[in-house]
């Protein structure tokens, strides 16, 4: 192996003899440090504390009102627990661009597609249901600067 | 070669210190126009674009003008040309990059732009608009940066730039085409509903641009050791005699047509503009400042006496660059929204909250246009040496 | 490590489609796709071409007030004259800015701008015309938006996809009739009495009359038709039986800019 410095645009003198030595060390490992600081800071605040799993309530009027045999969600529970952020894209889609506002599921049962309608009317309580699985893994859907929960709106009328 | 950036005089740092706090001061308006809502600007139902969008415009000619430098030299063997391409293209690339951050900075909901690439939309004009937009800024980057590169290490440009070149010139006119016809296809709006949109943006774009690259030339020479060459300037100046007085001219037609077929749908707007209608007058004196000021600075220039002494040169230059201003960056939108569609008049002016994050999008287009015209400056210094 | 630069990236470029286009694989073949139907609702009202005739002849102010107040109240309209809290409260200019109607009245120089005679009726002169997006058959507002966020339906009305919407206002400058409203605030400390059955906005977007799309897939007629007391006749232009066809072909009407080529589906008897 020739100590000739080779490039594309062909042979360069010959490659320069430099000391090995690693400059600036202090400062490499600071930044390293420093950095290696600002990775794990979300995780700092949280080490050591318990943060309960998230206990969606559904003991909503609504849903009491309904015999235990009929306390089912427009879809299965586990369904609705996976696909429910697909499935109401797929009823928006429904809705506003094919003007399509009815739901028949495999069991043939019809529902009108509908967040605040349908979904608020059984689930009207947003932060005891909704909140704490979104809280939980910190997801923001951003449904609700349109969308209306009923929830808030019975709490308006109270305040006003 | 973007290491020459990192290295300059304290003007230079100085120059991007003040770039980068007005840049700030703009972002800092912009993340509260992000939480309250485009409410913070002038604009209103009636007038539904305002000061962004008439600053974008004026930059897409701004860009679009780099053409008057690449054609005559890669098309024409105008060899003179050689040393200001760059400089050219580098605006552009600042250009656009300006016109794209006004775009983002006006729209209402900028997190959802990609949806225009998910549901491409071809019977719209804007869906071009950006397509030819980011086009564009592509090829100047490309193009400039590599013949750049081949000037250092004083090689000719590999075959596939030469290509790119050659199809960056009809794009420029196609960028400003495409911008004029947002304006140009709206059956309600009187003002901007004439076939000589896109001549009339095109000749001022071509008035305007190649006045800003002889400030910015001159500039060169005076803080650098390059000098982009008097020859060159002088052809600048000739390009922007002959578009400012083909600008006029259009100007002078459209008056013509509208004033002597009285039609009121295309009338009220020009009285609107230039008298005032029903006491609402707020433009009047920027636009006979503007039409005035560019005819006489057109007559001006043609007088070979006034090109060829640079100082009156930079003035005059200076002035087609403000009264282009005023009439694509001011009167433009007002004109088009003022009347309204169903004749009545809200008039329109920008806050200071809109007029700070439109500076801070200038001083971005600026920082970035400082920091590469370091780089080829220094390339050119290098390689002349 | 003898891997040269070249085939380093083929095969980065190669691992990163496969390991894309593996992804989506997985999800065309997983378990869980259910065989459920979307459909129209069996009481929605349907037609081919929707149209609306405004009876001028029987439409006083108070009722075209009425009819306003209808479509805003179940729209979430918001009033920006009315904040809930009143150290809310706005400038005239800035109401006159931010002002969001679907529907509202002008009298005939503003809606017919171009048209008025100087020794016209009086009466017609004063009259207040109710105004609203017109759900052109030829719509320049659906030509231009970048996102099909506005889109015309087969039954011919012109909607709104607020969820799409980008907030680039093209469609705003592309209406000729000044129909389109945006969102230049938040909307809801205006709306003093929220209708929980429809969404509200939000900043960014723009939003117009729908023709009640909403109602007529639940077979009710449009609020300001019912608001209206018989003055507003909306209908099936393709229908000959209709009231609107009926209304047409017996008395003359006009309509808002015909010579633009919008095609406009709001007809006025004066």
């Amino acid at each position: 192996m020739e100590d000739k410095y080779q490039n594309e645009f062909g042979g360069f003198a010959e490659k320069p003899k430099v000391p090995k030595k690693f400059y600036d060390l202090k400062y490499i490992l600071l930044g390293l440090a420093i950095f290696f600081g600002l990775v794990i800071s979300p995780i700092l605040p949280n080490l050591g504390k318990i943060v309960a799993a998230p206990s969606p309530k559904l003991d909503t009027p609504a849903i009491q009102k309904l015999a235990e045999k009929e306390r089912q969600c427009v879809m299965p529970t586990p369904y609705m627990r996976a696909n429910h952020m697909q499935m109401l894209i797929d009823w928006r889609e429904a809705v506003v661009r094919n003007g399509n506002r009815e739901f028949i599921n495999p069991e043939g049962k019809k529902f009108t597609v509908s967040l605040s309608n349908t979904c608020m009317e059984c689930h009207s309580n947003k932060t005891q249901f909704c909140d704490q699985c979104h809280n939980f893994v910190a997801v923001t859907p951003n449904c609700w600067g349109c969308h209306l929960d009923k929830e808030q709106k019975v709490a308006q009328g109270g305040a006003k | 070669m973007l290491e020459n950036a990192f290295t300059g005089t304290k003007r230079y740092y100085g120059l991007l210190a003040i770039l980068a706090g007005l840049f700030a001061l703009g972002f800092f308006f912009y993340l509260k126009q992000l939480t309250t809502g485009l409410g913070i600007t002038g604009m209103g139902r009636d007038v539904s674009w305002g000061f962004y969008i008439a600053q974008f415009t004026y930059l897409v000619g701004v860009a679009a003008s780099a053409v008057m430098v690449v054609l005559p030299y890669y098309l024409h063997n105008y060899k003179a040309f050689g040393r200001v391409t760059i400089l050219g293209e580098f605006l552009a690339v600042s250009a656009v990059i300006m016109c794209v951050t006004f775009v983002m900075v006006d729209m209402g909901r900028p997190d959802r732009v990609l949806n225009v690439f998910k549901y491409p939309t071809p019977n719209s004009v804007m869906f071009w608009d950006i397509i030819v937009l980011n086009v564009y800024l592509l090829l100047n980057i490309l193009i400039g940066w590599n013949v750049l590169e081949c000037e250092r290490h004083d090689v000719p440009p590999p075959g596939w730039v030469k290509f790119l070149i050659y199809v960056s010139i009809p794009w420029a006119i196609s960028i400003h085409t495409v911008t004029a016809f947002l304006y140009a296809g709206l059956p309600g709006r009187g003002y901007w509903l004439t076939a000589i949109m896109a001549p009339r943006f095109l000749s001022s774009a071509f008035a305007a641009g190649p006045s800003l690259l002889v400030l910015l030339c001159l500039l060169v020479r005076k803080y650098t050791r390059f000098d982009p060459g008097r020859d060159q300037i002088q052809s600048l100046a000739k390009i922007v005699t002959y578009a400012t007085l083909i600008n006029v001219f259009f100007f002078f037609c459209e008056v013509f047509t509208v004033f002597y077929s009285q039609i009121p749908d295309h009338l009220m707007h020009f009285q609107y503009l230039f008298w005032g209608v029903d006491g609402f007058g707020r433009l009047v004196p920027f636009m006979w400042f503007s039409i005035i000021g560019m005819t006489i600075a057109a007559l001006l220039l043609v007088n070979p006496k006034f090109r060829r002494d640079e100082t009156t040169l930079a003035a005059l230059c200076g002035m087609v660059i403000i009264t282009t201003w005023i009439d694509k960056g001011l009167g433009l939108m007002t004109g088009g929204f003022v009347p309204n569609p169903l004749e009545k008049i809200t008039e329109y002016w920008p806050t200071v909250p809109e007029a700070l994050i439109a500076l801070g999008v200038w001083a971005l287009g600026f920082l970035i246009l400082t920091i590469l015209y370091k780089v080829a400056v220094s390339i050119k210094e290098e390689v002349r040496a | 490590m003898g891997i040269d630069r070249r085939d380093f990236i083929k095969l980065a470029g190669l691992s990163t489609l496969l390991g894309l286009g593996g992804n989506s694989a997985l999800e065309l073949l997983r378990p869980g796709q259910v065989a459920a139907a979307l459909e129209a609702k069996p009481e929605a009202l349907t037609a081919k071409r929707w149209a609306m005739v405004v009876d001028m002849r029987q439409l006083d102010e108070q009722t075209a007030q009425k009819c306003s107040a209808a479509c805003h109240q179940v729209h979430n309209v918001p009033d920006f004259g009315n904040p809930i809290d009143p150290a809310m409260k706005i400038s005239d200019a800035e109401k006159v800015r931010w002002e969001i109607k679907w529907i509202w009245t002008a009298p005939y120089d503003n809606a017919f701008p171009g048209d008025e005679q100087e020794y016209m009726d009086e009466k017609v002169k004063d009259l207040k015309f109710l105004l609203l997006c017109n759900h052109c058959d030829n719509p320049p507002c659906v030509r231009v938006c970048p996102t099909k966020a506005t889109f015309r339906r087969e039954d011919g009305i012109v909607m709104m996809d607020m969820h799409r919407c980008i907030g680039c206002r093209f469609c705003m400058a592309a209406c000729p009739f000044s129909a389109r409203s945006f969102n230049w605030k938040d909307p809801r400390p205006y709306i003093k009495k929220e209708f929980p059955d429809y969404p509200t906005r939000e900043i960014g977007v723009v939003e117009k009359c729908t023709f009640c799309n909403e109602r007529l897939a639940k077979g009710l007629m449009p609020a300001c038709v019912v608001a209206s007391q018989g003055a507003l006749a909306f209908g099936d232009l393709s229908d000959p039986k209709s009231k609107v066809r009926e209304l047409l072909g017996s008395t003359f009407t006009i309509r808002r800019k015909p010579f633009l080529g919008t095609n406009p589906q709001v007809y006025y008897i004066v």
